[in-house]
C-alpha cells in the first residue's frame, strides 16, 4: 500500500470517534439523498400511473377547423371579428394510412382506433347523457385496462353489445343482461345488451361511458368506416410529449400527450422535482461542510506529526494527498453504507407507506443509477471538502510543528 | 582530514525580515563537520542553536550564505529537492521524542524508508526489525509511543533517525526531558552507532557533561561560533 494510503487509513482508524461520526453523518446524507429521490421518482410514477389508468399517452385528432380568411390579409389591414368555427364531430381524414404508419414512430408500443361521440342511454323512464366509445376491444385494452376494472360481468363486446359504467349502471337502474336504448347525437339509436359494469375510479366517467364495438360507434354516429380520435401507448410516459409532436408533425394531425392534457398535474410534478433538487442540493452542502470541519480539526490536531513527517522526507504534496484521501475514503465509506442504508428505508417505506386502497405507496425498487448518482456525488463531495484542509496542511511550517513539544 | 559531509559559510538567518522588528539570529556562522564526526553543539537559551540545527536541517532556508551537505550546495534547491535530500541524507532526533503515536515502534522506524520508497517491503521492515533490535527495543515492536517510557520513546526515534542510514544525524536536545541515568544510556547509544556505523552525529545539548564526552564541541554565543 502507498506511503499516502497508510497514512490516510491510520489516520482515520485512530481517530475513532470524528471518522465515526463523519462517516455516520455522510452515510445519512447519502442515504436521505438516494431515499427521496426513490421516494419522488416512484411517487410520481404511481402519481402518472393512475392518472394514465383512464386516459391514453397520446390522443390522434383530426386538426382543429379554423375559419378561412376571405380577404387577403397581404394587401389591407381589416379590422374583424373572427367567429371561431363550430367543431363538426368528424372522421380523421385517411386514418388507416395514419395508422398503419404510427407504430412505426419510436417509443409507440399500441394504437387504437376509436368513434366517440354524445348521446343518451334509456332505460324504461329513465335517460342519462353519455359519452359513446366505440373501440375494438383488443386493440382498446392495451390503451386503457378496462378488464382490469370490470366490476361485474366479462370483458367482451360483441355486435349489440355494450359496457357501461357503474354509475350509469345505477342510474339506470340496470345490470348485466339487460337491454339499454342508445341515441346518438347524429339522431339514429340501436338497443345494446350490457355485458359488463366497469368501475374507472373517476365518477364522472362512471356515469357516462359506455363502451361499445367501433362498428356500432361508426353507425350511430353517422360516420361510417371513420373514426375520431386514435389512442396510443408510449414505452416511456415521460416521453410522451416529444412523441405528440413528432406526429403533429409527421401526419399534420393534432396529437396531444396526456402530459398537455395534465398541465397542473405536470406542474405540480416539476415543483415536486425542485423542492427535491434543493434539498439534495443542501444535504450535499452539509456533507461537504461535516467533512471539511472534521479535517480541518484533524489537521491541527496533527500538527505535530505534520511536522515530524515533513522533517523526515515527506514532501508537501504527499501531506496533502494523505488529506485528499481521507476525504475521499469518507466520501466512498458514507457512498457505501448509505447505499445500504437507503435500501433499508425504501424497504421499510414500501412496507408503511399505504395508499388510501392499501396497496404500497412506492415500490421497494431503487434504480442502479441512484447509487451510482448519490455514491459519485459523495465521494467527489469528500474530495472536495478535503482540498482546503489538505492545502492547510501542506502549507504547515515544519518548524512550527516541531519546535513546541 | 576526513570528507566534510556538512560545511557552512556565512550563514546568516533573519527573523520578520523587512519588518521594523527584524532580528538576526544567526551572524554568519562558518562551521564544517567531517564525515563521521560526533559533535556537540553548546550554548545558552537563545543562542541560536536550534535556529542553526534547523537550517542545517534543511527546514528552514537561510537569509545569506551558503550550505553544503555531503558536498551539495542545498540554497537553490526547490522545496521538493530540499525534502528529498533531507529525507536521503539526515536522521532527526526530537527533545520531545516526536514518534507518530498512530504507529507502532517498527512502522515508526520503517516511516522514512517508507517515504522514501513509496510502499512497504520485506528489507525495510527488516532493517526496522534490526535497528530496534540493535537500541534494545527487539520485543517492543509492536507497541506504541504511548506505552513506551521516555527512554524507550527516545530509542526507537535514534533507530527512525538511522532507518536510511543516513551519513549524518541531527539530534535536538536528545537528552532533554530524561532523567540523567537514561540521558547517559541514550548518549551512550549514540556514541556507539557512530563508532559502528560510522554515521556523523550533531548534538545540541544544555548538558555540558555529556557535551563533554563528545569528539568536538561547537559553542554558540548570541548567535556567533566561539570554539
Amino acid at each position: 500500500m502507498p506511503f499516502e494510503w497508510v497514512l490516510a487509513l491510520r489516520f482515520l482508524r485512530e481517530g475513532r470517534m470524528q471518522t465515526a461520526l463523519i462517516i455516520a453523518g455522510t452515510t445519512v446524507g447519502v442515504a436521505v439523498i438516494i431515499f427521496i429521490t426513490a421516494l419522488m421518482n416512484s411517487l410520481q410514477a404511481s402519481l402518472a400511473e393512475r392518472t394514465l389508468s383512464t386516459q391514453s399517452h397520446i390522443t390522434v385528432r383530426a386538426p382543429d377547423e379554423a375559419p378561412l380568411p376571405v380577404l387577403d390579409r397581404q394587401r389591407a389591414a381589416v379590422a374583424s371579428h373572427v367567429e371561431p368555427r363550430v367543431q363538426r364531430l368528424r372522421s380523421i381524414d385517411q386514418w388507416q394510412r395514419v395508422f398503419r404508419e404510427l407504430p412505426s414512430i419510436p417509443h409507440v408500443v399500441a394504437v387504437s382506433a376509436i368513434a366517440t361521440g354524445s348521446g343518451f342511454a334509456y332505460r324504461g323512464n329513465a335517460s342519462k347523457s353519455i359519452a359513446l366509445i366505440g373501440v375494438e376491444p383488443e386493440r382498446y385494452s392495451r390503451i386503457v385496462k378496462i378488464e382490469d376494472k370490470i366490476r361485474t360481468g366479462a370483458y367482451r363486446i360483441g355486435p349489440g353489445e355494450a359496457m357501461i359504467g357503474i354509475d350509469l349502471a345505477r342510474d339506470l337502474g340496470a345490470a348485466v343482461g339487460d337491454r339499454i336504448r342508445i341515441l346518438s347525437s347524429e339522431g339514429r339509436d340501436d338497443v345494446f345488451r350490457i355485458t359488463a359494469t366497469f368501475d374507472l375510479g373517476v365518477r364522472d366517467l362512471n356515469r357516462r361511458w359506455v363502451i361499445m364495438p367501433l362498428r356500432s360507434a361508426q353507425t350511430l354516429l353517422d360516420l361510417p368506416g371513420g373514426v375520431t380520435h386514435i389512442d396510443l401507448t408510449v414505452d416511456d410516459i415521460f416521453a410522451a410529449e416529444a412523441v405528440a409532436q413528432q406526429i403533429t408533425a409527421r401526419t399534420g394531425l393534432t396529437a396531444e400527450s396526456w402530459m398537455a392534457v395534465n398541465s397542473q398535474l405536470m406542474a405540480a410534478f416539476k415543483n415536486q422535482t425542485m423542492t427535491t433538487r434543493t434539498v439534495r442540493l443542501f444535504l450535499v452542502l452539509i456533507v461537504a461542510l461535516g467533512i471539511a470541519s472534521v479535517l480541518v480539526v484533524s489537521v491541527v490536531q496533527k500538527q505535530r506529526e505534520i511536522g515530524i513527517l515533513r522533517a523526515i522526507g515527506a514532501s508537501p504534496g504527499r501531506i496533502k494527498k494523505v488529506f485528499l484521501i481521507q476525504g475521499g475514503i469518507v466520501g466512498s465509506a458514507g457512498a457505501a453504507m448509505g447505499s445500504g442504508l437507503a435500501t433499508l428505508m425504501v424497504w421499510g417505506a414500501s412496507y408503511a407507506l399505504r395508499q388510501d386502497d392499501g396497496s404500497a405507496l412506492i415500490t421497494g425498487q431503487i434504480e442502479f443509477s441512484y447509487y451510482l448518482a448519490a455514491s459519485a456525488v459523495a465521494v467527489l463531495t469528500g474530495l472536495l471538502a478535503a482540498v482546503a484542509p489538505a492545502r492547510q496542511a501542506a502549507r504547515m511550517d515544519p518548524v512550527e510543528a516541531i519546535r513546541y513539544g | 582530514m576526513a570528507s566534510r559531509i556538512l560545511e557552512l559559510e556565512g550563514v546568516r538567518k533573519s527573523y520578520n525580515v523587512g519588518t521594523p522588528i527584524e532580528v538576526e539570529v544567526l551572524h554568519g556562522i562558518d562551521l564544517a563537520l567531517a564525515a563521521g564526526e560526533f559533535a556537540a553543539l553548546i550554548g545558552p537559551s537563545g543562542s541560536g542553536k536550534s535556529t542553526l540545527l534547523h537550517l542545517i536541517g534543511l527546514l528552514e532556508r537561510p537569509t545569506a550564505g551558503r550550505i553544503l551537505i555531503a558536498g551539495k550546495e542545498v540554497d537553490h534547491l526547490d522545496e521538493a529537492a530540499m525534502t528529498e535530500l533531507r529525507g536521503r541524507t539526515l536522521g532527526f532526533v526530537f527533545q520531545f521524542h516526536h514518534l507518530l503515536p498512530e504507529f507502532t515502534a517498527l512502522e515508526n522506524v520503517m516511516m522514512p524508508t517508507l517515504i522514501e520508497r513509496g510502499r512497504y517491503d520485506g528489507a525495510m521492515r527488516a532493517r526496522a526489525q534490526w535497528l530496534l533490535g540493535r537500541v534494545g527495543l527487539g520485543d517492543a515492536l509492536a507497541k506504541k509511543p504511548a506505552a513506551l517510557s521516555g527512554g524507550m520513546q527516545q530509542r526507537v526515534a535514534i533507530a527512525r533517525a538511522l532507518a536510511v542510514n543516513p551519513p549524518m544525524v541531527l539530534a535536538d536536545e536528545p537528552t532533554g526531558n530524561l532523567d540523567s541515568h537514561t540521558a547517559d544510556e541514550i548518549f551512550g547509544l549514540m556514541r556507539e552507532i557512530n563508532r559502528e556505523v560510522g554515521t556523523a552525529f550533531l548534538i545540541v545539548t544544555h548538558d555540558a557533561r555529556l557535551a563533554g564526552r563528545c569528539d568536538r564541541r561547537i559553542e554558540l554565543m548570541d548567535g556567533s561560533i566561539w570554539a
